[in-house]
Formats: structure tokens, sequence, C-alpha cells
């Protein structure tokens, strides 16, 4: 067993990676001194940061040098070496920094094992509930700690609890919402399969909370790690007798299992949910009742997102109080954020509520991946809206998300630049919500549909300006009269981007003509003939004979027969062909 | 009757709510689920059939025929179809001569469309089988199939 860990990568994309130069350096001090056997150095393939050329980062200390060069590299090694403190002129200090809590033990603890999870104060949050806090309390301390559903409404986690528990029945029951549909969102996946224990835990002192005897994990078919994981845990909580009768000797009993998704977006709002782990279609139903006085099998139910729930633990823990100063006045404690699309480091990001939108993207994950303006960001998946570049300095946090015409949704962020086309990305999310719509009721059955074909006739270059009107109007109409939350919101793309991107609608009807050069019915592909070196790639590469001339005269489009495929345009060597 | 089925029935008869996650198991068993088996399945649980295929027709992920020997899966999430998804899908059709939700003609490949495979860190992103293929350009996937083909 090893003291210290030392992770070492060379992050400057710019040159060679020296990575292995610097870890042979490294090793060889360590060895001088004698010091190889105590303290491991590994090269990782990812450190969490970019751009900051050699990082080294030690552990369990936590401590992380950045932009290292090869003279400090022994000192840094000496400073190992003699059990100094961090060499304070080399500690990078970040200009945002993450904070984990939901993440906390993601990539530290071997997932599998319950020793090293309780080794990091796993299951303490449980033994407080059961012994020093009791039922009314736990739910006293949520409330106070004032966590809400990470899962997207953000509706308060305490009243959900605390609903459940006001009501009698001699069933109650809780389940984790792990049916992570949202394309571009992989954080609840992350949990799951980084750290069980966490969501386990949580779920056992929300059951103990609202007095269920069972419960449910609804995870998606779509992850099998996650679902493996889940199994082991489940099994190592019954083992240490954290599950089961009597749990940790008091009068407390759960079980706990299971239940798993087929592949249906919808199954994510509640009621859905519930009618699938009841082995039905997953079509949901109206509200009231509320799941948390009639839901699953009719008895009172709690369901809680996997990011929520994975928060509760040291939320009860450390106390309400602790949890509340992190974040904003109405929102608290942090979010995990997916951030993929254009950007150039993708990935997970937790950080406190109230960060801004260019903290997350542009600070954090290194802004857009040519390096050019961003030019939108998408949150909230398909229920979300797009959030133009002028308002990146928002903070981030439920309500004002909301403000904006998006949502804080699961914490998806999708990084879009000059070449994503606004018309395009709303009719790419409502084909997802067409497509997913259960066909339970008809604003969102009728209303996605023709939505939809209005897009595609807007992008196919034979929109009208009246279309825009009729678009605002069945949103209005799926807004009001759906049943549940993926009709109501499945408007929202087309509405935000009408209001803040409505020339660019206007310009594909008037002029028939897409910016961005995204929608195939409206570009137009040319040779700019100073560009054009004659070579005929394109002509041979043509696949309907579309480009006449030949190596004398040069080469042209007949736009007639062009398919506008683009095939020319990605053979070209020389950039010769124009897409506009 | 199929004594795989009726030890599976067995297994889940007494839970509430087992009908889902019986189909799951027939179909990691058989790739798909057979008409056969859902007959004798209605008959077992004492359910309508309708109440089966129901379900069955609800969730993507259940499939009525035998999918191809190799399944190809293309992510179509955001974060993939931003970084270029649909030209990837377009030359996987080209290449297979089949549509997505179709098996090619000699039984080697079925393509797959799904909403997302959670790894969009890496889009675009594609995967056969259990094999997660990232970043995928266009021109790399006759290499890719190739790979499967050899194989035969």
């Amino acid at each position: 067993m090893y003291e210290k860990t030392v992770l070492i990568k060379d992050t400057d994309l710019r040159r060679e990676d020296k990575t292995r130069q610097a870890y042979t350096q490294f090793l060889d001090h360590l060895r001088q001194n004698d010091q190889h056997s105590r303290i491991q150095v590994v090269r990782v393939a990812d450190v969490g940061l970019y751009d900051k050329g050699l990082v080294i980062k030690v552990l369990p200390d936590r401590i992380t040098y950045a932009n290292v060069q090869d003279r400090d590299l022994e000192r840094i090694a000496n400073s190992l070496c003699e059990n100094k403190e961090a060499i304070k002129d080399l500690v990078y200090k970040p200009k945002v920094k993450q904070e984990k809590l939901a993440l906390r033990n993601c990539g530290k603890i071997d997932p599998e094992n319950i020793n090293e999870y309780i080794a990091c104060g796993g299951y303490l949050g449980l033994k407080r509930a059961i012994f020093e806090l009791g039922a009314e309390k736990v739910i006293e301390e949520v409330k106070t700690g004032a966590i809400r559903g990470r899962g997207g409404a953000g509706y308060p986690t305490w009243l959900k609890w605390n609903f459940a528990c006001k009501v009698s029945s001699e069933q109650k029951f809780v389940i984790c919402n792990a049916d992570e549909g949202d394309p571009g969102a992989y954080m609840d996946r992350s949990i799951l399969e980084g750290d069980p224990h966490s969501v386990l835990e949580g779920l056992i002192v929300a059951a103990f909370a609202v007095g269920a005897s069972r419960a449910y994990f609804y995870v998606r078919a779509e992850y099998p790690l996650a679902v493996e994981r889940i199994e082991k845990a489940i099994k190592a909580a019954y083992d240490y007798g954290l599950l089961g009768k009597n749990i940790l000797g008091s009068s407390f009993c759960l079980d706990a299992e299971i239940r798993l998704g087929a592949g249906a977006f919808v199954c994510g709002e509640e009621t859905a949910l519930i009618s699938s782990i009841e082995g039905r279609r997953g079509t949901p139903h109206p509200r009231p009742p509320y799941p948390s006085i009639k839901g699953l099998w009719g008895k009172p139910t709690v369901i809680n997102n996997v990011e929520t729930l994975a928060n509760i633990p040291q939320l009860i823990s450390k106390g309400g109080k602790w949890f509340a100063q992190i974040g904003t006045e109405t929102s608290k404690g942090t979010k995990v954020f997916a951030v993929t699309g254009k950007v150039k480091n993708s990935g997970l990001v937790e950080i406190a509520m109230g960060a801004t939108l260019r903290e997350i993207v542009v600070d954090l994950c290194g802004g857009t991946l040519s390096g050019g303006p961003i030019k939108a960001i998408q949150t909230g998946g398909p229920s979300g809206g797009v959030i133009p570049q002028e308002l990146l300095d928002t903070p981030v946090d439920y309500e004002n998300l909301q403000k904006l015409g998006s949502i804080m949704g699961s914490g998806g962020m999708i990084v879009m630049d000059e070449d994503d086309c606004m018309v395009d990305i709303p009719k790419f999310y409502l084909g997802f919500c067409v497509d997913e719509s259960c066909g339970k009721c008809a604003p969102c059955r009728i209303g996605g549909f023709q939505m939809l074909n209005y897009l595609k006739k807007i992008t196919e270059g034979r929109g009208e300006l009246n279309d825009l009107i009729h678009l605002k109007r069945i949103s209005y109409a799926m807004q009001k009269a759906s049943l549940c939350g993926l009709g109501q919101t499945a408007s929202n793309p087309v509405l935000s981007t009408l209001k803040y991107f409505e020339n660019e609608y206007i310009e594909h009807i008037v002029n028939k003509r897409c910016p961005a050069g995204k929608c195939n019915h409206l570009i137009t592909y040319k040779v700019i003939e100073d560009k054009c070196k004659r070579c005929g790639l394109c002509s041979t590469n043509c696949p309907v004979n579309a480009i006449s001339g030949d190596k004398e005269k040069g080469y042209s489009i007949i736009q007639e027969k062009c398919i506008k495929c683009g095939r020319c345009f990605e053979v070209c060597k020389f950039k010769a062909i124009y897409k506009k | 009757m199929n004594p795989e089925l009726i030890k599976l029935v067995e297994e889940w008869k007494g839970k509430d709510g087992n009908l889902i996650m019986i189909l799951h198991e027939i179909q990691n068993h058989h790739g798909y689920v057979p008409r056969e088996l859902s007959l004798e399945l209605s008959k077992m649980l004492d359910i309508p059939l309708a109440r089966i295929y129901e379900v069955i027709t609800f969730y993507n992920f259940f499939k009525l025929s035998p999918p191809g020997k190799h399944l190809i899966r293309i992510c179509m999430g955001t974060a993939c179809y931003l970084r270029g998804a649909s030209l990837i899908l377009e030359e996987m059709k080209n290449i297979l001569g089949v549509q997505e939700g179709q098996t090619t003609k000699d039984g080697l490949f079925y393509l797959d469309v799904v909403r997302c495979l959670g790894c969009c860190g890496l889009a675009p992103v594609l995967m056969i089988d259990n094999k997660v293929y990232g970043k995928v350009k266009k021109s790399e996937i006759a290499d890719i199939l190739s790979k499967y083909i050899k194989e035969e």
C-alpha cells in the first residue's frame, strides 16, 4: 500500500505530450531518495485541467501543481520525500472552483466495495437519521437544507417527503428515478457507476423519513454497468445490515430492488414511471392526486432523482445548515452539469448554484472547440431552451433559467457555435419529443407533430411568415393543455429560439437562406475559381455528375443537378468549394 | 412448455409488476421476444396476449424480430447530433443498404438508432455489440465494419 499517489499529466495540447518524460524524471528523483516504494506515480489520461502545462496532483492531500517547469519537478519531489507542506508558489489557484458534493466519491473510491464508502464517512447520515433525529426531524433537517429536486422541476424535496409522511397507510414506497433519458446528459449514470452507495444511503434515509417499507431503483436498461453496481451495492447493504429487517439494530425495516426501464423517455415523468414499475405501458396520469398521496399501487410514494439522493447523506450527517450555506438564496447546494456539444473539454462539472454560465462553459470547460464565439447554450434537454451568448453572465439557478425561457432540467448543457442553426436545433428536439410522446393526450400527440411539420417546412425553404404565428399558438396550447411535463415543455426549444433568434427564422422564410449553412435545402455549393487548382477531385467524387468542366477550363457546379450532399465540399483539399 | 420460461416465471411470479422484468430476461436470452414465448407467458401469468404486446410495442427496447448477429447502435443524442451523427448514420445506411431498425440481408448487422449512450464526451459515438467507438469520422466507418465482416 502506497502512502501517497502522484498523478501526472501534460495538459498542453499544442505541443508534444511530455507526460512520459516528466514521469521518468519524477520517478528518478524518488528513486534517488529511496521513496519510490512509499510514493506511487501514475500517468493519467485526464486530470480535469486543460491547457495548464504539466500538472501534478498529490493524493490524498489534494494538492495540485500546474504549469510545472522541469526545474520545479525536483522541488516537488523533494517536498514529498521530506513530507513537507505544499510549495505555495507552485500550487494551482483556479479562477472558478468546482465543489463536489454529489460527485464527492466518484473516481476516488472503489464503487463495488462498501468498506471504501464507509471509510469515507458513508452511512453516517443514516445512522444519525435513525438514532439521533427520527423521522420528523430528518424532514426538518432536509427543509433547513432546502434542497430541491435535481431531476428537472426543482420541487422542494422536504415537501414531497412531508406529504408522504403525513398520510397514514399500511404500506409506502420510495423510488429512485434513474431513468436518465435526456440526450446529452449523463450525470446520473456517472454517480450510479462511481458511487452507488451514496444514492442507496439517500434512498434508505428517504424511506426512513416517510416510513416506507419497500424501495425501488428504476434504472435505464441502457446502463448495464450502473445496474450491475447497484445490484452489488444492494447486496452488500443487506450483508451489512443496512437493508432488510431491523436496520442497524433499530425497528426500521426496508427491502430494496431494481426495476429496469425499457427505453421510453416519458418514463422519467413520475406517474409514467409508476405505470412502468407496475409492469404496464409508461403513460402518465393526471395529477393530483400526487404520487406522494397516491402513487405506486395506489400507495403513498416518494420519487427522487439520483443526484438529489446522492446529496442526502451529507446533508443529514453534516446538517441542513451546512448545506444551506452553499448556493444562492433560492437554490441551495451544488449542481452537476454535463457540458457537451461544441465545447473544448466536454465532461461533468459540479459547481455551487449561482455560478454563471460563462464560468462553467468558458472558464472550466475552455470555451468552444473551434476557439470561435459561442452562439448559444442549450440547457434542460428537450424540455429546455437556448440561452444566447449575450446572457452568458446569468448566474445559474432554477429561477434565473426559467426567466430566460429555459429550465435547469437534469443538468445537460450543450454548447453551440456559429455553425449551428437555430431552426434546426428545435427541429431536432421536437423530433425527439414527437417520437417519445406516449400518445395518450391530444395536445402533445397532435401539437408536437404539427409543430414539427412547420419546422420542416421552414428548413426546406417552403416557410411562410404566418407559420411563426401558428408555431407560437400551438406552443401555448401544448403548454396549457398537455397531461404531463413532456408535452408541457416540448415547445420550449421552439419558443426560446423564436425569442432570441427570430431573425434566423425570418432569414429562412424570407430570403430562403440558412445563415449557419446547416439546412440542406437552403444551401448552395459553388466553386471558387481563384482557389480552384483544377485537380478534378470534386468532379470525380460527385455522385450525380453535377460538376462539369475539365482540367483546362476549370470546374463549375450545375445547380439543377446538385443534390447538396456536400461530397465536393468534403473532398476539396484547397477549400475551393463555397457553401452558403 | 419451455422449461427455462417456467423457471423464470416461478422466480418472478409472486412479485407485482413482473411483466417488464420477465420480458427483459427473455430478450436477454433470445435477442428478441419470440411470439411463441409471449403466448406461453400469457397462459402462465394468466393475462391476455394483448396486454403483453401493448407493453412490448410501447417500449423501444423490446424487439419482435431477431436482430442481426452484430448490433450497431448509432447515438443520436444532442451532443452527437451537433458533431455530425446524422452524417455517420447516412454513411452507415449507404454501406449496409438498410434503414434504421432493419437487419442486413446476410443477417450480419442490425442497424439501430438510440437516443443517448451516455458518453457525450466522445461524440459522435457508435456502439457495435458492446464496443464503443468514439469521435467517429465518416471516413472510418467502412474500416470499422470491415473488421466484423473479416471475422466471418
